[in-house]
């Protein structure tokens, strides 16, 4: 963000005593300007918090003398999105990280009328000539936390409080309830929609009401900690941080956290705008290239929980261990995935089953 | 369903319904009096905020309620001034209300963010408030029971005190009220800032009861719920009790609902969700219908008072 303080004051009072020695070329050089727009705030230490994280990496690695940001909060997904991103453009961004699903419809509409602006929308489905997507790969840390999962259990009743039963949520629950009873196979998965991305107040309430049937593993899929301060307060094996590390409010109910790493994509797609290399495409990476990232397990995991969650993670990450290896069975007993099988990239948003042992 | 399972649920939905109860009986008297402040949502936010700065800064539950109740009623004393002494539009400085209230909260909640609130626990012993059984009456935070006595206060003031009868009468027929002496602004004056301090009071109820931690829009539209609520209770405290409990029951059953799985997913959340308001459309429809046409809404409500002469 273009915030001047006295510092960034000395460093421009500096460049311009430097500028007679470079000629006149830096003012030819225009700052990139890069607009992001969040569906909640910065501060809610889940989804949003990732994704300026991850701008504010960018602006060191590329530095604030080359880009600037623009980030604009609380655009809810529909009509209005689409006057956001089209003001950013005609403020001059010239590239526009648009990061929820929901603001697709918008961003396409926008970009069609501004060809020369850069759109990027994060876990989109479509792409255009100036509209890329870029998503991560969740499902693959879901698989290391349902493993954890599995393992701690002592009820064999785990639960997911999702947001919208869309593709991306649905895959992460299958690739929890995968995983889990890979290493437990009595286990089966509560899922509990709350209709909203964030509603802290919901998702306590579902959290409450899983727990009073017996859950005592919690993932959720929003945006928020609310879900994790329950199981703290009522004393359950525990529950996971969702987009960022949430133990502050968690601190022995977090048994860990899958992070959302957004950086080094930021980083490589507007240096790519900067030399003008910028292309249609569709970057989805995971645990492998470091987007996603499991965070610090809590000690009362005993070590082979840890050895075993690694494990998951490592042969994921080395690529041979896929979170969707048949044979997978659906949780009306029919046969998905035939062993020797998996569900590619390609397949997995046409998902519309939940696998075995989830209660949805 | 079990006793074990029919415990949590009453306690789950007296939790939900304790905020919009709170925040419901103060609109209430603001509309008694002839004044509609859509700023509840707003008024709810500052009291959120307040409530978690406080008790960060010092640790004091009540200090912190009692704080957000004054930076709330302080709120809709602005709200006032510029409704009753300006004559604004009600409807559009109460939107404007919820928005410098969202705006405000968010502002003001920054440093807050990312912190766990301490919860406000149940008063009593803990043998009776962690009892299995017992906890159904003696397990919930303080601000329940005090909303509990609200209802009955209110009423008491409402139906049984002269001050309340003036109340009533400067909302269903401000002219008169100010012909035989009464100040109709000095009173809506203060039954305003009674409903901004009871919105604070609602808002402390998300970090000390609901979800102890401050985020941006912590209430998520509860107080609009708190609206159609007064509505709903046709401008009555015990009926807006009912209709508390029974919008919480609702909110509540929903997640209960869906955790159960099996057949008791029989309703599309969506429906679930808009259950609360379509309930209060179809009261307004059954009164209307029995009133030969007539709402029971006090006669004044939403209009400028502007004496004559």
């Amino acid at each position: 963000m273009t915030v001047l303080n006295r510092r960034t004051l000395i460093k421009i009072g500096g460049a311009a005593a430097a500028l007679p020695l470079v000629g006149g070329r830096a003012f030819a050089q225009e700052k990139l300007k890069v607009g992001f727009v969040l569906i909640g705030t910065p501060d809610d230490n889940g989804w949003n918090f990732g994704h300026d994280t991850g701008r504010k990496y960018m602006l060191d690695q590329i530095g604030a003398d080359k880009v600037e940001t623009t980030v604009v909060t609380n655009v809810a997904e529909g009509p209005d999105s689409e006057r956001v991103f089209r003001e950013l453009a005609q403020q001059g961004h010239k590239l526009i990280y648009a990061t929820s699903f929901g603001y697709g419809d918008y961003v396409h509409k926008v970009a069609k009328q501004f060809p020369d602006v850069k759109f990027e929308w994060a876990t989109g489905n479509s792409t255009a000539p100036n509209v890329s997507i870029y998503n991560a790969k969740f499902h693959e840390g879901r698989a290391v936390l349902g493993t954890i999962a599995g393992m701690m259990t002592k009820t064999n009743t785990l639960a997911y409080i999702g947001s919208f039963p869309i593709p991306e949520v649905r895959m992460g629950i299958n690739a929890f309830a995968i995983a889990a009873r890979k290493v437990n196979p009595e286990v089966k998965v509560k899922v509990v929609y709350v209709d909203s991305w964030f509603d802290p107040a919901k998702e306590a309430d579902a959290a409450r009401a899983l727990i009073d049937q017996g859950v005592d593993v919690i993932t959720q899929h929003t945006d928020g900690p609310a879900a994790l301060q329950v199981a703290e307060e009522r004393g359950i094996v525990g529950g996971f941080g969702q987009g960022a590390d949430m133990s502050a409010f968690a601190p022995k109910a977090h048994l860990t956290a899958i992070i959302d790493n957004w950086g080094p994509h930021y980083v490589k797609s507007v240096q790519s705008v900067l030399d003008g290399t910028w292309a249609e495409g569709s970057v989805w990476d995971g645990i492998a290239s470091g987007e996603v990232e499991i965070g610090k397990y809590n000690e009362k995991i005993p070590a082979d929980v840890v050895a075993a969650a690694e494990k998951v993670k490592n042969d994921i990450a080395a690529g041979t261990l896929h979170p969707f290896a048949g044979p997978i069975n659906d949780n009306a007993g029919t046969e998905r995935v035939a062993a020797g099988d998996v569900i590619d990239d390609g397949e997995f948003w046409a998902v519309d089953w939940y696998a075995e042992g989830v209660e949805a | 369903m079990t006793l074990d399972l029919i415990i949590p649920i009453i306690i789950t939905l007296v939790g939900a319904s304790t905020p919009i109860l709170l925040a419901g009986l103060g609109e209430l008297v603001a509309e008694k009096s002839g004044v509609l402040n859509l700023g509840v949502e707003g008024m709810m936010l500052i009291g959120a905020v307040i409530t978690v700065a406080v008790v960060l800064l010092t640790g004091n539950h009540w200090l912190a309620i009692i704080c957000a109740a004054g930076a709330s009623a302080a709120a809709a004393l602005i709200f006032g001034f510029l409704t009753l002494s300006l004559s604004a539009n009600q409807v559009a400085t109460g939107l404007a209300l919820t928005i410098f209230g969202t705006g405000f909260s968010a502002l003001f909640g920054q440093p807050y963010t990312g912190k766990a609130v301490p919860l406000f626990r149940s008063p009593f012993p803990p043998e009776l408030a962690a009892d299995p059984v017992w906890r159904v009456v003696f397990g919930y935070s303080p601000l329940v029971y005090f909303s509990l006595i609200m209802v009955v206060a209110v009423w008491w003031f409402l139906q049984r005190t002269r001050a309340g009868l003036i109340l009533r009468a400067v909302g269903e027929n401000d002219l008169s009220a100010h012909s035989i002496g009464y100040s109709v602004i000095g009173v809506r004056y203060l039954a305003v800032a009674f409903g901004g301090a009871m919105a604070g009071i609602a808002g402390s109820c998300f970090p000390l009861i609901l979800t102890p931690q401050w985020v941006e829009r912590l209430t998520t539209g509860r107080g609009w719920i708190a609206l159609a609520l007064v509505v709903f209770a046709a401008w009555r405290p015990f009926r807006l009790l009912a209709g508390a409990y029974l919008f919480g029951l609702v909110m509540t059953l929903e997640v209960y609902a869906k955790a159960a799985g099996g057949g008791f997913r029989v309703l599309p959340s969506e429906l679930w969700a808009a259950l609360p308001y379509l309930a209060t459309i179809l009261v307004l429809v059954l009164i209307s219908m029995r009133r030969g046409g007539s709402s029971s809404a006090p006669a004044c409500l939403g209009k400028p008072f502007l004496p004559t002469g």
